[in-house]
């Protein structure tokens, strides 16, 4: 399965989510705060606490623990507040 | 006819069971692409599924229930199904006489000066992305907080290869456990189960050390140091004690906070911060049953005991007769006094308020930090939940106050934890969603 990451090419397996792909590849954070412009990946883990938003085929607000993949999924990294949808 | 349970975790699984074998419809709906809930959590990597289900359950996967209303005779299920959070999820309703809510808990996380670096991480989130992605979180890990499931936590790690550098256990417990009157902490294989964890813990060379905390993370843009601390009985930090140690994630847990915003939309009791129950699982609302740790914290074996209780009466409610459930009645009854005992054996205390900074952000998704909380206690007029929220914007954000209301209700007098679970929409919604909701291109079932 292959997905792109921030426009770059990376394979990915079946029931693999977002925060599990990112992680394995080392990346901690894909997102910054609206106020702060921190930075911030998984807290809760579960779907719960919101924090490892991310943009999935051009939607944002995507919690990446809970998001799994699909072959051809663009994933990028979310910056502040996007448009909603 | 059919029993819906929400939540297919121990408690839910249980509850599906005993309402098929008592030959009622089931179905059962949980968020996760496979049943098993925390405890149960599958390895998603894996090709085979784990758990079968008797054929009277229908198990709906990837389906998130995001409303809860009560109709004539029952209530009516609001359910989307599909990839989290995208914009094609299907909806479906379905109206039940019976409902279960088994939607259980998550981590209690404390707030500490670079809790929200990324590399910090609750005991739970570990847990679930070593059980379930196979990922280890960090080569450096250090476990914090207070309670038995740290130690899975370790273990977990572990196996999943990360280097764990200590479990630090903010309380002493096994001293209290040894003291406890009855006996109902040591008893019943417990004892057995820690030796075990003592044992994975030596064997790796991990360090178990009790009265002691992560007091801070430190890094640019994630975590690099932790300062760790020795903690008298009250969590207070002992002077002198600070020591820096290098790090790459920290995974902490203080016990879990019961999910209860569907049980509060479909206006159950609650009774210390839980959903209460009677011996039968029922709730104060007449056909709504509630299971596992929304109704106090006691683990996967009373989670599944409570469950079996829940699916039984449910399926009375359908009108049939199915034999008591005796052996989960009394495994219910023992399992509550061993969650009260290990409650009272591992309190949180409050020490931990000392820790926070000016700038510790309280509220994680709005930003707000300690002294913007206290500003707004000193400005709001009312004194209730509603109007700090407003006044501070602590718990307006995503994860609508699931992290921040426990502790805001334990650093502001006054501040019930549970007005935070007051949510009309349990689980996010899309706006274009909303906007067919409750469209009559949903189906009912
Ligand atoms: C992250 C985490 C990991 C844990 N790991 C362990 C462990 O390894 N060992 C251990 O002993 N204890 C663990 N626990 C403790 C745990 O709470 C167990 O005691 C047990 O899983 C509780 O069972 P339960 O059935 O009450 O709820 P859970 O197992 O939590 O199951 C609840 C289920 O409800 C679903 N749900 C909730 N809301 C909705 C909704 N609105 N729509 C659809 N579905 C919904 C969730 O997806 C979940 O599958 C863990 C807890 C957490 C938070
Ligand atoms: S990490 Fe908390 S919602 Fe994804």
């Amino acid at each position: 399965m292959n997905v792109l990451v921030d426009g770059a090419r990376v394979q990915a397996r079946p029931g693999q989510t977002v925060a599990g792909l990112l992680l394995s590849r080392g990346q901690v954070s894909w997102r910054s705060t609206r106020r702060g412009g921190r930075p911030r990946g998984v807290f809760c883990g579960i779907g719960v606490c919101f924090d490892c938003l991310v943009v999935v085929n051009g939607i944002a607000d995507v919690r990446a623990c809970q998001r799994v993949l699909e072959d051809g999924d663009e994933v990028r990294t979310q910056r502040g507040a996007e448009l909603p949808s | 006819m059919t029993v819906v349970v929400v939540g297919a975790g121990p408690a839910g699984m249980a509850a599906a069971r005993a309402a098929a074998r008592a030959g009622v419809r089931v179905v059962l709906v949980d968020a996760a692409a496979r049943p098993g809930g925390q405890y149960h959590r599958q390895n998603s990597l894996s090709a085979e599924g784990e758990f079968g289900l008797p054929d009277g359950v229908e198990h709906w996967p990837d389906s998130s229930v995001w409303a809860v209303e009560p109709i004539d005779g029952g209530h009516r299920v609001h359910v989307r199904t599909g990839r989290a959070d995208g914009p094609g999820r299907r909806g479906r309703c379905v109206d039940t006489p019976a409902l279960v809510l088994a939607t259980g808990a998550y981590d209690r996380a404390l707030p500490f000066p670079g809790w929200t670096l990324p590399g910090v991480y609750t005991a739970g989130a570990a847990q679930a992305l070593a059980k379930g992605q196979g990922v280890a979180v960090g080569e450096r890990v250090l476990v914090a907080g207070t309670g038995p499931f740290l130690l899975p936590v370790a273990e977990s790690l572990l196996d999943a290869g990360a280097g764990v550098l200590g479990v630090l256990e903010a309380g002493r417990p096994f001293s209290r456990w040894l003291r406890d009157p009855r006996g109902t902490l040591t008893g019943r294989g417990k004892l057995a189960e820690l030796a075990r964890y003592a044992r994975v813990l030596a064997a790796n060379g991990v360090p178990y050390r009790t009265r002691t905390t992560v007091i801070a993370a430190h890094g640019a843009d994630r975590v690099e140091e932790v300062t760790t601390a020795r903690l008298d009985p009250d969590w207070n930090v002992l002077a002198g004690t600070e020591q820096r140690v290098r790090a790459d994630a920290v995974c902490a847990g203080f016990g879990f906070s019961p999910q209860l915003e569907l049980a509060v939309a479909a206006r159950c009791k609650l009774r210390d911060g839980f959903v209460l129950v009677d011996a039968a699982q029922a709730t104060s609302v007449p056909g709504v049953f509630a299971a596992g740790e929304i109704t106090g914290i006691g683990g996967a074996q009373l989670s599944a005991a409570e469950g079996e209780v829940a699916g039984t009466a449910a399926a009375m409610r359908l009108g049939v007769r199915p034999p008591m459930p005796h052996r989960a009645l009394r495994a219910v009854r023992h399992g509550r006094r061993f969650a009260a005992a290990l409650a009272r054996a591992h309190p949180l205390r409050p020490g931990w308020r000392g820790r926070l900074t000016d700038d510790t952000l309280v509220c994680r998704c709005e930003e707000v930090d300690h002294r913007e909380l206290r500003e707004a206690v000193g400005r709001r007029e009312a004194s209730g939940a509603r109007s700090l929220k407003l006044v501070s914007r602590a718990g307006l954000g995503p994860c609508q106050g699931r992290i921040c209301g426990p502790n805001i209700a334990d650093l502001v007098a006054g501040i019930d934890p549970t007005a935070f679970a007051r949510r009309p929409v349990a689980v996010p919604v899309r706006l274009a969603e909303l906007s067919e909701a409750p469209a009559p291109q949903e189906e009912t079932e």
